[in-house]
């Protein structure tokens, strides 16, 4: 008893001790805890200016062309720079037309790699390597796709436009889309397959349980529960797609003027500022091209405004 | 232990950045550096005298590409010794500059046409051909125009696919100036610049994606700078000169074009020259630099070290131009040269004697 007694005492003791150096620590954690968070709020907020400096620094330098040309300058479709008159309808209308045909293309094939990789061939040799692989496509560069485009996927083109009759140019609107497709193949699938293992274990069951067949549990479970994370990977797709630059403009024609035809030649916002931006002299017509550059800038912001507002309202189960 | 390390590399950091932005005053100090940008058109020509001049007078020449645009914006405000331009500038740019600036041509280039037939047959043109050709007039191979002009040569009945360039470029503009002067019509409608509202064709980005494109497409045609045809061994066509005679680009004739009277300030195109044995799609490419070299802190030193290079460029330097393909300067050229290199000055006074 008395031990027992001495042994409760000691260790009242102890702990009392020990609370009273714990209140002085507790002090300076404290401190730690509020610039830790103040520090990480900052790094955030940095960002925040970082993307506001962006925009007022394209619009900022737009302001001649603005000036020149006034809304009009969304609705012209003369690209002249000899004689100063600037409008960029034909590349908005490239980068939209290339981004989401690649995109239609893309969705079944994304949705169904995401499916085969999260659902189907979960673990094992084959699906680390396909997943490893598709992975490995996402970090490859652009300028890579490019080339690959122009010596392979060009003639392929070329060939087949020569046996449906069209003018056997390889070269054009549906040959990027194609390409783009390709390149953003795994965004959308890596992060669908992502989302898709996610899906909680016990649903599946319940609905093999009630009877449901593979198909009948990827159409009523897997895919409503995941479609908010499936959306976000197409739109992680679509961003890459509308942005891509040096693979675009080695095959997509280059030609300032409003697309005529699904195989014919075009140019898109990216692709222009990346050839003209250098050799650009004046200042009508480096503003001109800024002001293109802060339209992407604003096309890019709006679609993904939208894809997120898609999300919300439709990706909830 | 984690404060005293923080604080240790915060020093360290500190002091790094001090000590970087040290140094860069060199008023008193020999000259061991400049700074040139501009032209993509010469630089290997460029890379080989400026690796040639550091061997022999132990100045580095850091020379950026970027472009002829570049140059003149980089030159503009002052953050290099001189620009390099395959264009002279026009009376607006030159307007536009806080000071006078004068222009060194450096050596001569040539704009080729260059195509896909099966083949490679060597084909005449004439410049109404061309501006046709690329004003869509002219549709297909075995146009009247393209088969009175070469009987001997079987030319199908393939349409015309036409490339240009799609990023802006001196060569571009001097394509584009030949056209003007061949053809009032593309005066009117088109014009000359690095970069124009082409009617027709497809575009493709550096000398590159123009021989790639036509390379690769039955029944192209396209143009690209002439060393770069030399040097892939492209067919190139033969074009009719103002005199009539149909010459074959080569050295020889690209030279020959500058056989004609250049004025003072060396700001001349000259495509569609008097020469009679020249090739007509011709252009010099220019070092630029300001008239009066004391501004913005420059020493005299430096002032000398440039204008020396520059010498050194139009003089020795001239040597190492055929190898490379390009034409060299010729006689009356290197004596505006001169003219105008003695007339650049250091706070008024001349620099050259």
């Amino acid at each position: 008893m008395q031990a027992d007694s001495l042994a409760i005492d000691n260790s009242a003791v102890y702990s009392g001790v020990k609370a009273v150096s714990e209140v002085k620590n507790i002090k300076k954690f404290r401190i730690y805890d509020f610039f830790f968070k103040k520090t990480i709020g900052l790094f955030a907020i940095l960002f925040v200016i970082l993307l506001l400096g962006i925009f007022i620094t394209l619009l900022l330098r737009s302001i001649p062309s603005i000036q020149a040309f006034g809304l009009s300058y969304y609705t012209t479709t003369t690209w002249n720079p000899v004689e100063n008159q600037f409008g960029s309808l034909p590349f908005l209308t490239g980068t939209i037309v290339t981004s989401f045909i690649a995109l239609i293309i893309t969705i079944p094939f994304s949705l169904s790699i995401s499916l085969f990789l999260g659902e189907y061939f979960r673990k094992g040799f084959f699906s680390n390597f396909l997943r490893n692989a598709v992975e490995l496509m996402g970090g490859i560069p652009s300028v890579i796709y490019g080339f690959w485009g122009l010596f392979f996927l060009v003639p392929i083109m070329r060939s087949f436009e020569e046996k449906m009759g069209m003018p056997p140019l390889g070269i054009g609107i549906f040959t990027t889309s194609l390409l783009l497709f390709i390149m953003i193949i795994p965004y959308s699938a890596s992060l669908g397959r992502e989302v898709i293992t996610m899906v909680p274990q016990n649903l599946k069951e319940g609905a093999l349980a009630l009877g449901a067949t593979k198909f009948e549990l990827i159409k009523s479970v897997i895919v409503p529960y995941a479609r908010s994370g499936i959306f976000a990977g197409i739109l992680l797709a679509l961003g890459r797609a509308l942005g891509e630059t040096m693979a675009v403009t080695m095959v997509i024609g280059n030609k300032n003027a409003l697309p005529t035809s699904l195989f014919g030649p075009a140019n898109t916002m990216a692709s222009v500022i990346a050839n003209e931006f250098t050799e650009a002299v004046g200042d009508v017509y480096l503003s001109s091209l800024v002001q293109i550059a802060l339209l992407l800038f604003v096309v890019t912001t709006v679609i993904s405004i939208i894809g997120k507002q898609i999300i919300n309202r439709f990706g909830k189960v | 232990m984690k404060k005293s390390l923080f604080i240790s590399i915060f020093t360290i950091l500190v002091s790094v950045s001090l000590f970087t932005g040290c140094g860069k005053s060199d008023k008193e100090e020999p000259v061991k550096e400049l700074l040139g940008a501009g032209a993509t058109f010469p630089y290997p020509l460029y890379s080989k005298m400026f690796d040639e001049y550091n061997k022999s007078k132990q100045i580095k020449i850091n020379y950026q590409s970027i472009g002829s645009g570049g140059g003149i914006q980089q030159l503009t405000s002052k953050t290099v010794d001189f620009g390099a331009s395959d264009a002279f500038l026009s009376d607006e740019q030159i307007s536009k500059f806080p000071a006078p600036v004068v222009h060194i041509p450096t050596c001569l280039g040539a704009v080729v046409i260059t195509y896909n037939l099966e083949g490679n047959p060597t084909l005449k043109f004439t410049p109404d051909i061309i501006s046709d050709i690329y004003m869509g007039k002219i549709k297909n191979w075995n146009d009247e125009k393209i088969t009175k002009l070469n009987p001997d040569v079987k030319l199908p009945s393939k349409e015309i696919n036409v490339v240009h360039r799609s990023d802006g470029s001196g060569t571009t503009f001097v394509f584009s100036t030949y056209l003007t002067r061949v053809s009032d019509e593309w005066k009117k409608s088109v014009g000359a610049g690095t970069s124009i509202n082409w009617p027709v064709g497809l575009g493709g980005k550096g000398n590159e994606g123009v021989s790639g494109l036509v390379n690769q497409t039955p029944g192209s045609i396209g143009y690209v700078e002439l060393i770069y045809a030399l040097q892939n061994k492209l067919p190139m066509g033969t074009l009719q000169n103002k005199s009539g005679n149909f010459i074959v680009p080569s050295l020889k004739s690209t030279n020959a074009a500058a056989n004609s009277t250049i004025p003072d300030d060396t700001r001349i195109s000259l495509t569609n020259s008097d020469a009679a044995d020249g090739y007509p799609i011709v252009s010099f490419t220019w070092i630029l630099l300001y008239k009066e070299q004391k501004y913005d802190n420059r020493s005299e030193a430096k002032a000398k070290a440039v204008v020396n290079l520059i010498w050194w460029m139009t003089h020795e330097g001239q040597q190492y131009n055929e190898a490379l393909s390009y034409a060299t300067l010729t006689p009356e050229a290197v004596k505006k040269v001169e003219t105008n290199l003695k007339s650049i000055t250091y706070d008024g006074k001349p620099i050259l004697q």
